[in-house]
């Protein structure tokens, strides 16, 4: 009797220690005075600007590197932001002049050569920068970044240091958008430190943006502070970010949600019915440069055929994305009527309605199609997609029922979910996927030429489904070595009036960038590539 | 004294290992060192009387018949499953994502717009075949591995018993997450397979001890001494002894099997559409659950009802079976 | 004592080939883990090539488990993708998740033996009937259930907690995840504990100490429990390594950033090192505890002697 009591005594004690300790919780984050808390993914690879190739490392880069352009983080127009001037005359030989009084955050001046060196390293093989294939315009890439082998020169030939803010690029073709490229985050400048104490770099990145590193924990958060000595126009308007790793996109929003968190950007699409009534408003929806499709693998022959352009465009027209868009997105989606995106603007190229009809839902026109084109090829489309993030299950699976009650047939297409993203681009870089496959494409930079030539033109780094066609190849070139901005934009839009003539790949719908914040924040924005803007962000 | 410390290895070596699934070692062992010892347990000259004694309980037990009868239904349900539930599972329609009850979908619908009552019933067919299927490898496998070992002793017991602690060793979500992240099969297969793969050691170890303690008693060393062959002993006089615990951990071991195929449903890895399971339901609604929690609650709960009726079976039966609580 | 303990060390050497053997098997099974590298693009080959030559993936299977096996015993294990050596990895990770297991375990010795010791003394009544009911309950549900309900409830609605742990992971903050990471080995214990007490309760000893007229305290906690607890422990033992490979859901749930966290990312991003890495450790782990629970059998019941 009395050890029953006893143990309940130690049971209640239990329970009450938890109440008590636990309690601490609730209200109150983890930032100081002025400082946000804010969710992150921990970055794949380390913080080097020509390493890192996804949003979560390119949020933390986008706060402490500012390039030669800035890309509006409203407009995502090209601006000028060390470069006092690019000039060229004939779209393949670049003046740069860098203008005076940028520093990196340890006083260093950022000059010429700054540039030249960063931009040298970003390309030389041995150092395995992933976004090496940037410089590929570059004269000379082809000896310091061989397709196999080792790399037979140091530097890249077509740049050379001409003063102290002023140096020269000699591109290998002709390519009238390349100033714009230049604020991708590949192209940023670098400290001496970084070539001379490569690991204390890389432990605690030095740059020369409107925040500095002060401590960097690999895999679990990062805090940055303003930096008071910043000499940029666009000062952060807060004390600091403080970046918290998060697995689960869903845990960090509970996180908002208990005023734990402040800020969460990309909010689970299944909390997105209850955001209005959960945040009070404080929430936002705002077109990103990424456009989600499905591709299709045309080394397959079934697949490459002239019925199977017809089954292609059939299975556009049996995907019902405005009520995909509307349901499962609760608008952070928007159907895709062409192959772009909206924030190009008409001046950059997208033309809404590029698509017409294919893009439209018509599930009788699509069983005719379908049917006229053979069916679909090995009697059931498998849509393949890596499970481990993003809802493209959801999305899929949605596809999917789409298709099949277009069909009549509830078994005509099925999600073929793969468990990691390194073994779904593993089978797509082997060539096996068994149908269509998920294709998101986010831009490197606001320009048209990024939304198609990676993709469709023969033998492109991204173009997963080897598919190639002369005509879009010809359109392309004529476009790169035309000077005048509009009548370039024209000759990528034919080219991509033969990607929709083909329908290399079905365009599915514009992705949003959306964020949800706590009530300490205001004036809470994200650019055209979904990340928020940190720096005009104010805290209290 | 040698005796007693073999069979306290046997004990020792019935500890469980690699989560879920192996916990209900633990309670065999338990069982396995008062049920089949040489102190005090049933006679095991007369086995048939252990297992008719056994029976005459199970039948006036109502756990065990509650239980019983919640598996037949499950059963029945799993073979024809159109004949309570209306339409096909894989038809689904977005417009009618999240709505509550409506005419012909009792339970409403899910997320995609699929009807919950309708892909319930039609889950219950996938997620018993694992239970069923990934036992049944398990208890054979881990049984035939465990007796000989158990049986032969010397090299055989240590090359076996090492294997199987290297199988126990790894801890069973990882191995499921890294061995099924690579497989596209969209069949039931590949998980049962993994089950048998790293479940097995659990019902192996019992097996063993409970064949080591077979084999000392006389009447053993009876057939032994007229010489009967190596398989007529094993499979005549020990198997039918041998064989309580090992039921006991299966029947147990069955209701986490399907439960787990739930957890790898969730980490992504487990089955895959056009397969219908409670494991694909309760994962994809468990983000839903503020919004339309029927669509958690409906194969949460058939799974839940599920795993607790052959746990509880598990535990009559080894009640039954174990003459210490009688 | 001396003699069980080599055999028992020297038994260990083969088992610890054995699986992480098994593992470096499994993980590349997994296929290229360059591949995953480049983001939405395929890596260019140069760079694929010249990556698989740094991380030792283009030489044969047996001789990258050799040169790994050799490295581990030097105490190098390797470097994450990130750049990151393992052990660094190792040194924040396992301290969050040893510290979770310690709630977790203390968790199943004091609720779940508390509620064992009860319902075993009271076979039959209501309270037992209802523990025994709760804990089926719980074996039933599957943990990341458990876990989103409880984060929902008593994070969001009731605002008791902080739905998620910061990275610090202080003891106070691993309260609710250790519990819900312990839930189901806590009830087993609880199931245990009861059967082993209503089995004991009728022994002949428990009989003697009470014909002496011992205090009833003292005869549970002196001789019931004592004699009741070795099942317990054997399990409790198992259980140490299996929480700590096992939390992968746990700690995905509340965003824990120890053991579980890493080797799922691990998987994720087919990082060969850092998963082969901690599951060395976590085997090593799983065979000291083994052979702890087993040493302390000694402890607990006088009768058995290891020679």
């Amino acid at each position: 009797m009395r050890a029953a009591g006893y143990a309940r005594r130690i049971a209640g004690a239990v329970v009450l220690a938890l109440a008590a300790t636990a309690c601490g919780g609730g209200a109150g984050s983890a930032g100081g005075a002025g400082v946000l808390t804010s969710s992150w993914g921990d970055p794949q690879n380390p913080l080097e600007p020509a390493n890192t190739n996804e949003v979560q490392g390119g949020k933390v880069l986008d706060m402490i590197f500012r390039g030669l352009k800035r890309y509006d983080p409203r407009t995502g127009q090209a601006k000028n932001m060390l470069a006092e001037s690019i000039e060229t005359t004939d779209s393949t030989n670049f003046t740069v002049t860098v203008k005076d009084g940028w520093t990196f955050s340890n006083g260093e001046k950022v000059t010429a050569r700054s540039f030249v060196d960063a931009w040298n390293y970003g390309a030389g093989l041995r150092n395995n920068q992933k976004n090496a294939y940037f410089f590929g315009y570059i004269e000379g890439y082809d000896k310091v970044h061989p397709d196999s082998g080792r790399q037979s020169a140091q530097t890249l030939s077509g740049l050379r240091v001409t003063g102290p803010r002023t140096f020269t690029v000699r591109l290998n073709q002709k390519f009238s958008g390349f100033p714009d490229t230049l604020g991708y985050v590949a192209f940023a400048p670098l400290p001496r430190t970084f070539f001379t104490d490569h690991a204390a770099w890389v432990s605690k990145p030095v740059g020369n943006g409107p925040y500095r590193v002060r401590s960097y924990t690999k895999g679990s958060a990062m805090a940055l502070e303003k930096w008071d000595a910043y000499p940029g126009p666009d000062r952060a308007r807060n004390e600091g970010v403080s970046l918290l790793v998060y697995t689960d996109n869903n845990t960090a929003y509970t996180d908002v949600l208990a005023g734990n968190l402040d800020l969460v950007d990309d909010v689970p699409a299944t909390q997105l019915k209850n955001v209005d009534t959960d945040l009070d408003g404080r929430y936002i929806n705002t077109p990103a440069g990424i456009l989600q499709t499905l591709a299709f693998p045309f080394y397959d022959r079934r697949w490459n055929t002239d019925g199977a352009r017809k089954v292609r465009t059939g299975l556009s027209m049996a995907i019902d994305r405005a009520q995909i868009t509307r349901t499962l997105f609760r608008g952070t989606r928007t159907p895709a009527t062409d192959w772009t995106s909206p924030v190009l603007g008409a001046e950059g190229g997208y033309r809404s309605g590029l698509c017409g009809h294919a893009c439209d839902y018509d599930p009788a026109g699509a069983r005719r199609l379908i049917e006229e084109g053979g069916g679909i090829p090995g009697g059931q489309l498998k849509i393949t997609y890596n499970a481990d993030s993003g809802s493209h299950k959801q999305w899929v699976d949605a596809v999917c029922h789409s298709i099949d009650n277009a069909l009549g047939d509830d078994r005509a297409c099925v999600g073929n979910p793969i468990g990691t993203f390194a073994d779904f681009r593993n089978q797509i870089s082997r060539h096996k996927m068994p149908g269509p496959f998920r294709a998101g494409w986010q831009m490197d930079y606001p320009l048209i030429q990024n939304f198609l030539q990676p993709l469709y033109y023969t033998g492109a780094s991204s173009n997963d489904g080897t598919w190639s066609n002369k005509q879009f190849d010809r359109f392309v070139d004529r476009a790169n070595a035309e000077t005048g901005t509009a009548r370039s934009v024209a000759l990528f839009q034919q080219a991509e009036e033969v990607v929709r003539d083909n329908m290399a790949a079905i365009p599915l719908w514009y992705q949003n960038g959306s964020a949800g914040y706590s009530a300490r924040l205001s004036h809470v924005a994200l650019n055209p590539f979904s990340v928020p803007v940190y720096n005009e962000i104010k805290v209290g | 004294m040698p005796e007693q410390r073999r069979e306290q290895d046997g004990a020792i070596a019935g500890t469980g290992m690699g989560g879920a699934m192996d916990l209900a070692a633990s309670e065999a062992t338990a069982l396995e060192r008062t049920g089949g010892g040489p102190e005090g347990g049933p006679d095991p000259g007369r086995p048939r009387s252990l297992w008719s004694d056994a029976w005459r309980d199970l039948r006036r037990d109502p756990v065990f018949l509650v239980s019983a009868l919640v598996i037949l239904f499950l059963v029945l349900i799993s073979l024809w499953p159109s004949v309570i539930a209306p339409g096909s599972p894989l038809s689904c329609d977005l417009a009618k994502a999240q709505d509550g009850p409506g005419p012909g979908a009792p339970f409403g619908y899910d997320g995609q717009g699929c009807n919950v009552y309708t892909r319930t019933v039609y889950g219950a067919r996938t997620s018993v075949t694992v239970g069923v299927c990934a036992t049944l490898g398990v208890a054979l496998l881990g049984s035939v591995l465990g007796a000989l070992a158990g049986f032969f002793g010397g090299v055989w017991d240590s090359v076996l018993s090492r294997g199987t602690d290297i199988f126990f060793a790894i801890p069973v979500v990882l191995g499921g997450l890294v061995l099924l992240s690579v497989v596209s099969s969209n069949t039931v297969w590949p998980v049962i397979g993994f089950m048998v793969l790293l479940g097995w050691p659990q019902v192996s170890r019992i097996a063993r001890g409970s064949v080591i303690t077979v084999r000392q008693n006389d009447y053993v060393q009876a057939a032994r001494a007229l010489g009967a062959s190596h398989s007529r002993i094993l499979l005549r006089h020990i198997a039918p002894n041998a064989v309580a615990p090992v039921i006991v951990v299966a029947t147990i071991a069955l209701g986490t099997y399907i439960a787990l195929e739930a957890t790898l449903s969730y980490l992504g890895v487990g089955l895959k559409p056009p397969s219908v399971s409670w494991g694909i339901d309760i994962s994809a609604a468990s983000p839903y659950v503020r919004n339309a929690p029927h669509a958690l609650l409906w194969p949460a709960g058939a799974l839940a009802v599920t795993v607790l009726a052959f746990i509880m079976l598990g535990d009559a039966v080894r009640d039954a079976l174990d003459p210490k609580l009688r | 004592m001396g003699r069980y303990v080599v055999r028992r060390l020297l038994q260990m050497v083969p088992v610890f080939v054995g699986a992480t053997l098994l593992i470096f098997l499994m993980v590349n099974v997994m296929g290229d883990p360059v591949a995953g590298l480049c983001g939405e693009r395929s890596c260019d080959p140069a760079t694929a090539a010249q990556l698989k030559r740094e991380f030792g993936l283009d030489k044969p299977l047996w001789q990258q488990y050799l040169t790994y096996m050799g490295n581990v015993f030097t105490g190098d294990f390797g470097t994450a993708f990130n750049g990151q050596p393992v052990t660094e990895l190792m040194a924040t990770a396992f301290p969050v998740t040893i510290r979770l297991t310690i709630v977790a375990i203390l968790f199943e010795i004091v609720v779940g033996i508390a509620l064992g010791v009860v319902t075993g003394l009271r076979r039959g009544r209501p309270v037992d009937t209802s523990v025994l009911v709760v804990t089926l309950v719980v074996i039933a549900v599957p943990t990341f259930v458990t876990g989103l309900l409880l984060q929902l409830l008593l994070g969001v609605e009731w605002g008791w907690i902080k739905p998620s742990v910061s990275p610090a992971a202080t003891f106070d903050e691993l309260i609710v995840p250790g519990l819900v990471l312990a839930s189901v080995s806590l009830a087993y214990v609880t199931r245990l504990t009861r059967t082993s007490i209503a089995e004991n309760k009728r022994a002949d000893y428990v009989r003697t100490a009470v014909a002496k007229g011992l205090p009833r305290h003292r005869v549970i906690t002196r001789h019931l429990l004592r004699n009741s607890l070795i099942p317990v422990v054997t399990f409790i033992g198992a259980d140490i390594g299996a929480l700590m490979g096992g939390a992968i859901v746990t700690e995905r749930i509340f965003n824990i950033h120890g053991v579980g966290y890493q080797l799922y990312q691990g998987i994720l991003r087919q990082n060969t090192q850092t998963v082969v890495g901690f599951v060395t450790v976590l085997v090593l782990v799983f065979l000291v505890a083994n052979l702890l629970v087993d040493l302390l059998y000694a402890v607990l019941d006088p009768r058995i002697r290891y020679a």
